[in-house]
């Protein structure tokens, strides 16, 4: 793992360079170990972790340091065990307008990408890009496909969407170039909430097809 | 107060959210942080309170119970009644007057503190307006016509500059030392960024011999820059979606840099080539479209140095003011 600087008042941790399981399980050890150091935000994301800290109050070497001093003692594969939470989804029709560009770039019909998407065993890897968004490994090869070449200026919340091979849940209105397949009524971001997000990193997901 | 006409982009605004980030809420808070925290300071307020950050229209206001204000940042050209408000000292606005705020005169972001901060309710630590995300402020959004805004309980010092401001004005003000080093033309310095190698070197000795212009696509969330286009050495896959913060300059494959803002988003997927120091971003926040920008490199020990400095001054301002109210 490597220290390096992201800007004055962070210090991001490198922990990979490639979106697998044993880097994302070293994404949580690192968040878990990091979870109870005082005056911190600590943000992870695929491959890294990001410390925010405030250098008026704690130098850079000694924040380092103490970083350092955390991270000795990580087990990778060793982060509490996930929950599961199940999301309905309404596929195709009007609340999935690209189901069929999907389907058509995989050579199958809308009722196997529906089937594939929905059988997934999914797992959060990173929240960002808007609160609460999860981006979800576990997609099936088949269905990956690229974003839109010109994304949407608005995208409803409860869009569930492709880009690559991630999947993914729009948690508010919002721009975006993912593909959308279907749409859910579940809320996964809700600011009057003390656990504002509905998902969180290393949480499983499955995707319970609706009619 | 009530909102008499909206300005182009007026919104409630704090020093941002602490603790979130991990759920994917930006941090947001006002761009020049430092110009409200003065603000507030200089009515008697706690540093972060909630005030109204006026982009370069700024609003009108009638303001519907004696209060005392302050304005710092940029020169709005404002005034109460007709008569011109100085930038920087507080004032006294008594019931039924009005706050006009005309042509920007230096500057791009004015920001209005009020005597016991603007009371909105706390959304997820903070008061401030998150505009993508709706939520904050008022209802989640910048401010309407015919909006009323009420402040909350004012702290014993601030009465107490309320009480003095009824017989005289103001002899206290934020002095040089204490604002940000605003220009028209700002030099800002950056650190390097972790992927700042991956750039060929004319790339990275453009950015910090070149100036970049401001363009018309910025807003809170960040600056695009136009200016000398930016290349990596080789090609690269697309990178992997990494965290960013507020001053993280980072470059998509067109060439032309985002300067991220308060409302960044947490992580991001292009190269960072440099990060502005966070003593300067105010001089960011203050720099409207076609403004020409400068970079200047800088070590960690200057930036951190600089921050300690500034936090120093803003504590002695706020001691000062304490003093020179229980001197009267």
């Amino acid at each position: 793992m490597e220290l390096v600087p992201l800007g004055d008042c962070a210090i991001l941790i490198r922990i990979g360079e490639t979106i697998d399981a044993r880097t994302h399980a070293t994404v949580r050890a690192v968040t878990a170990a990091l979870e109870n150091m005082r005056g911190v935000e600590v943000v992870p994301a695929y491959a890294s972790v990001a410390v925010h800290y405030n250098p008026v109050l704690v130098s850079h070497a000694r924040m380092e340091a103490d970083l350092r001093a955390c991270l000795e003692n990580i087990t990778p594969g060793a982060a509490t065990p996930s929950r599961l939470v199940e999301i309905p989804v309404q596929y195709g029709g009007e609340s999935g307008p690209d189901i069929e560009d999907v389907a058509r770039h995989a050579g199958i019909t809308t009722d196997e990408v529906v089937a594939l998407h929905a059988s997934g065993d999914y797992t959060v890897y990173m929240i960002g890009f808007a609160p609460g968004f999860p981006y979800l490994a576990g997609l099936a090869p088949q269905l990956a496909i690229p974003r839109l070449p010109a994304p949407r200026l608005r995208v409803p919340a409860g869009s569930v969407a492709i880009a690559g091979e991630q999947t993914g849940v729009y948690p508010i209105d919002s721009p975006g170039g993912w593909r959308i397949i279907g749409r859910t009524d579940t809320r996964l971001f809700d600011p009057a909430s003390a656990e504002p997000t509905l998902l969180q990193v290393g949480d499983r997901v499955r995707f319970v097809a609706v009619d | 107060m009530r909102v008499l006409r909206p300005g182009l982009l007026t919104t409630v605004q704090d020093c941002g959210r602490r603790g979130f980030q991990k759920h994917g809420v930006v941090a947001g808070g006002a761009l020049d942080d430092v110009a409200l925290r003065i603000a507030n300071l200089l009515v008697g307020n706690d540093d972060c309170a909630a005030g109204l950050e006026c982009t370069l229209t700024g609003p009108d206001l009638e303001i519907t119970s004696d209060t005392v204000l302050a304005l710092g940042g940029a020169d709005l050209s404002a005034v109460i009644d007709g008569l011109p408000v100085p930038v920087w000292r507080p004032f006294l606005a008594r019931a039924g007057s009005r706050v006009h705020f005309g042509a920007a005169r230096s500057g791009a972001r004015c920001y209005l503190a009020i005597s016991g901060g603007i009371d909105v309710p706390v959304v997820l630590g903070g008061r401030g307006t998150d505009l993508r995300a709706c939520m904050g402020g008022v209802d989640g959004r910048a401010l309407l016509a015919n909006d009323n805004i009420s402040s909350g309980a004012a702290s014993p010092l601030a009465e107490a500059i309320a009480a003095l401001l009824q017989s005289q004005a103001a002899h206290w003000s934020a002095g040089r030392s204490v604002r940000p080093g605003y220009s028209a033309e700002p030099v800002v310095r950056v650190l390097p960024g972790a992927e700042q190698g991956l750039f060929q070197s004319k790339s990275v000795h453009a950015l910090m011999n070149e100036p970049f212009e401001v363009t018309a696509q910025s807003n809170r969330m960040g600056y695009r820059m136009a200016g000398p286009s930016l290349e990596l050495r080789g090609w690269q896959s697309e990178m992997i979606s990494s965290p960013v913060t507020a001053g993280t300059i980072q470059v998509p494959s067109g060439g032309a840099p985002i300067l991220l803002m308060a409302d960044r988003q947490t992580t991001g997927g292009y190269p960072r080539i440099a990060h502005v120091i966070t003593v300067d971003l105010p001089l960011l926040a203050q720099a409207p479209p076609g403004t020409m920008i400068r970079f200047a490199s800088t070590t960690l020990e200057e930036a951190h140095a600089a921050l300690r400095a500034r936090e120093r001054n803003i504590r002695q301002m706020r001691e000062a003011i304490r003093l020179a109210v229980r001197m009267q």
